[in-house]
């Protein structure tokens, strides 16, 4: 029997077990969406392409599994590559499609054409333009290969109007022939002997836990390593979930708005033991003065990852599930008493706090989340502070509980996040915690969540800024404001426009109740908490600074 | 240092922007590229020279490995290879100086393989060196244009860039 382009594309994707996906429809994208019409598929319509990105993204973040978008050509395509770049930076595994104009009009300036395959090259793991639907299903193979192997990360497959209609055969390929694309096991036995021997030789060793502890599903093994070797385990903001939040050898974030006392351990360290993270620049601060005593020991499953930023002692290249669990098997158990005391006077003497007054504090209405939620929700952020609040006050002890935009950084992932993950876990209660800026920026897909009936909750925290900028601009600029004093909309009347439930909160003693009512609502909910505006995100490393001289410690 | 990257690719579309793409966008310096089929009809050959310290190449072949068309990386530098690159140059040559570039060209074991009425087109190949150096030569009598093909490399003896992997390391261990 013989299948149109379209179709073979939805009976490929049905074969990779994909259930839903996040798209917009246009011309180039006609035949897709028809053959769509008639399938199992779910398709989740959103309000903006870019939505549908962060969607799809949040999907993989919180399943494990990939996520799958669809656009049109042209500017659906643009629309999609703020999302394409925030999955690449932070390694999702996230395949996108988009439609092209056809073969005979490509590189014509043609309606709605673009070179979506050359505009995402750098943000891509790997891209396809197929212009023969001979090769079509292959194609769908490779891309869910490579976007789920290895380090993870995005592919795109651009796929010309004359390619989804035209009819050939349908065999789903079983395997694919990427020589280019390797396989890593469980590391280097040598280097992993040599890991093991200094990480038993260590008298104040650090585990430094970032995002590949997730992707890698290494959570058991990671807190397996720290007990055994009485290691404290500070985390990235990727690697938030890696390693339980209440856990008494837990230290935290670290880095530029990380705790004191994490950023202190990292300074008196004399092993480093890095696993599945990459010395971005807000972690390390002044890299010649990061982790100045410590022998460092680097696992991750990329080899550009090591030596990239900074020296390393022992290497090892693997995936970080399977080389932690070589490395603990040839550990025994060690207590650290002297070492686990200085970091609890650390703990003592330089807690994260906030002084709560009168006023309605951001670090409070999280504090009351995590109360409420009992640590159980996904959470979602924004960027700015209300992103760095969510990191500190909320404890995370689960993997895949906090999905947030770490490499990009974009403004405007947390909705639509919190709407990809609560399609991907149905189960938990999923809460964006939002500032007022950034929520203004994919404000749309309140009417995504609502028509399509998926609860999130959304929390605004309202302080009328674009807070981060402003606060660089308090410290670092004599307090000039320029531009980052914001107004909104009222958002819980402009929730309620888009049919959601709307509420406002402007008192310490009101924030639990409301939290309580969203939750039960299990309804679209945007509760708009107005806190104290010039509250700053601390403690704080100064840009290019050394860990341990921090403002507000 | 300059390195001597031997790099095969997937004969895919698109393949020589992905790699240049990578070198601009992460900074790296290329001094030349040259790309051409190989015995395979399905794997490109590529020869870089890039400029850079052990820290910068260790990037450079870990990035360029991690392009899903790039297959294999050597860098032959440290080894024993040969280099050539292909030279055209059109030079002036009024009747007065030809005898005396013709000599040149034969010093260099070059070829003219033009005749203007004002000038003479030389093919020269060679390494660097020697390109180079006909080239400093000629300069005396004004070059008019001139294109160089930029390096191919390749290892010298039973070791090989290829993709049979097995029979190279059984070659490398029988040389030893
Ligand atoms: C798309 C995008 N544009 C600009 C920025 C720069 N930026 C970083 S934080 C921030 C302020 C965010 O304001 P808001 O969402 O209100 O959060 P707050 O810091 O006030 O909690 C801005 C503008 C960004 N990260 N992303
Ligand atoms: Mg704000």
């Amino acid at each position: 029997m013989m299948f149109s382009g379209a179709e073979i594309l939805v009976k490929s994707l049905l074969e990779e077990g994909v259930d839903t996906v996040f798209g917009y429809p246009g011309g180039a994208v006609l035949e897709i969406y028809d053959a769509l019409y008639k399938s199992p598929l779910r398709h989740i319509l959103v309000r903006h392409e870019q939505g549908a990105a962060h969607m799809a993204d949040a999907y993989a973040r919180a399943t494990g599994k990939p996520g799958v978008c669809f656009a049109t050509s042209g500017p659906g395509a643009t629309n999609l590559v703020t999302g394409i770049a925030t999955a690449y930076m932070d390694s999702v595994p996230l395949i996108a499609f988009t439609g092209q104009v056809t073969c005979d009009l490509l590189g014509r300036d043609s309606f709605q054409e673009v070179d979506i395959t050359g505009i995402t090259l750098p943000i891509t793991k790997h891209n396809y333009l197929v212009k023969n639907v001979e090769n079509l299903a292959q194609t769908i193979k490779e891309a869910f290969h490579i976007a789920t192997t290895g380090r993870p990360g995005p592919v795109l497959i651009d796929i010309p109007k004359d390619v989804s209609l035209k009819k050939t055969n349908f065999n789903y390929p079983k395997t694919v022939n990427l020589r280019g694309c390797p396989s890593f096991g469980p590391g280097d036995p040598k280097r992993i002997k040599e890991a093991a021997d200094l990480i038993m030789a260590a008298r104040q060793p650090l585990i430094y836990a970032g995002g590949g502890v997730i992707i890698s599903g290494a959570h058991k093994e990671l807190q397996e390593l720290a007990e055994l070797a009485d290691s404290p385990v500070t985390t990235t903001l990727m690697g938030m979930g890696g390693f339980p939040g209440i856990h008494p050898q837990a230290l935290g974030m670290l880095g530029m708005h990380g705790t004191k006392y994490a950023n202190c351990a990292v300074c008196e360290c004399d092993v480093l033991i890095a696993v599945g993270a990459r010395f971005d620049d807000r972690v390390t601060g002044k890299l010649d003065e990061f982790a100045p005593q410590a022998k460092i020991i680097h696992i991750d499953i990329d080899p550009a990852e090591i030596g990239k930023n900074i020296q390393i002692d022992i290497p090892i290249v693997g995936d970080v599930k399977q080389v932690l669990h070589e490395i603990n098997r040839k550990l025994e158990q060690k207590k650290h008493p002297e070492w686990q005391n200085k970091i609890a006077r650390w703990k003592e003497e330089y807690p994260l706090r906030y002084e709560n007054g009168g006023s309605l504090k951001p670090q409070y209405v999280i504090e009351q989340i995590y109360e409420v939620t009992r640590g159980e929700a996904i959470i979602t952020t924004e960027v700015g502070q209300n992103q760095i609040w969510a990191a500190q006050f909320y404890k995370y002890n689960n993997p895949r509980s906090f999905i947030t935009s770490g490499g990009l950084g974009t403004m405007g992932y947390g909705l639509p996040a919190a709407i990809g993950a609560k399609v991907g876990r149905p189960d938990k209660v999923v809460i964006d915690i939002a500032g007022d800026g950034s929520i203004q920026m994919n404000i749309q897909e309140l009417a995504t969540a609502v028509s399509n009936d998926i609860p999130v909750i959304v929390a605004i925290l309202n302080n009328s800024y674009l807070g981060m900028v402003r606060q660089w601009q308090e410290l670092f600029y004599d307090g000039r404001y320029s531009h980052t004093e914001i107004s909104g909309p009222d958002f819980a009347k402009l929730a309620e426009a888009y049919g959601a439930i709307g509420m406002r909160v402007t008192k310490p003693d009101e924030v639990r109740p409301a939290l309580e009512q969203a939750i039960s609502a299990n309804k679209v909910v945007v509760i708009d908490f107005v806190v104290e505006r010039e509250e700053n995100a601390l403690p704080m490393v100064p840009p290019g600074g050394c860990l341990n001289r921090m403002l507000g410690g | 240092m300059r390195h001597i990257l031997a790099v095969l690719v997937e004969n895919n579309p698109g393949v020589l922007t992905r790699v240049t793409g990578l070198f601009s966008r992460r900074g790296y310096n290329i001094d030349s590229l040259t790309v051409g089929r190989t015995e395979d009809a399905n794997v490109s050959r590529m020869t870089i020279v890039v400029e850079g310290d052990d820290l910068v190449l260790d990037q450079v072949t870990k990035q360029l490995n991690k392009l899903v068309d790039v297959i294999k990386i050597n860098d032959i530098t440290a080894d024993e290879y040969v280099d050539r690159e292909l030279v055209l140059i059109k030079v002036n040559a009024d009747p007065a100086v030809r005898g005396e570039i013709m000599q040149i060209v034969d010093i260099f074991r070059a070829r003219i393989v033009d005749i203007g009425r004002k000038t003479l087109m030389i093919e020269c190949t060679g390494d660097e060196g020697k390109i180079n150096a006909i080239i400093e030569s000629l300069k005396p009598f004004g070059i008019r244009e001139l294109v160089r093909t930029g390096k191919v490399a390749m290892l010298r003896g039973t070791k090989m860039t290829s993709l049979c992997d097995e029979k190279e390391k059984k070659d490398n261990e029988e040389e030893k």
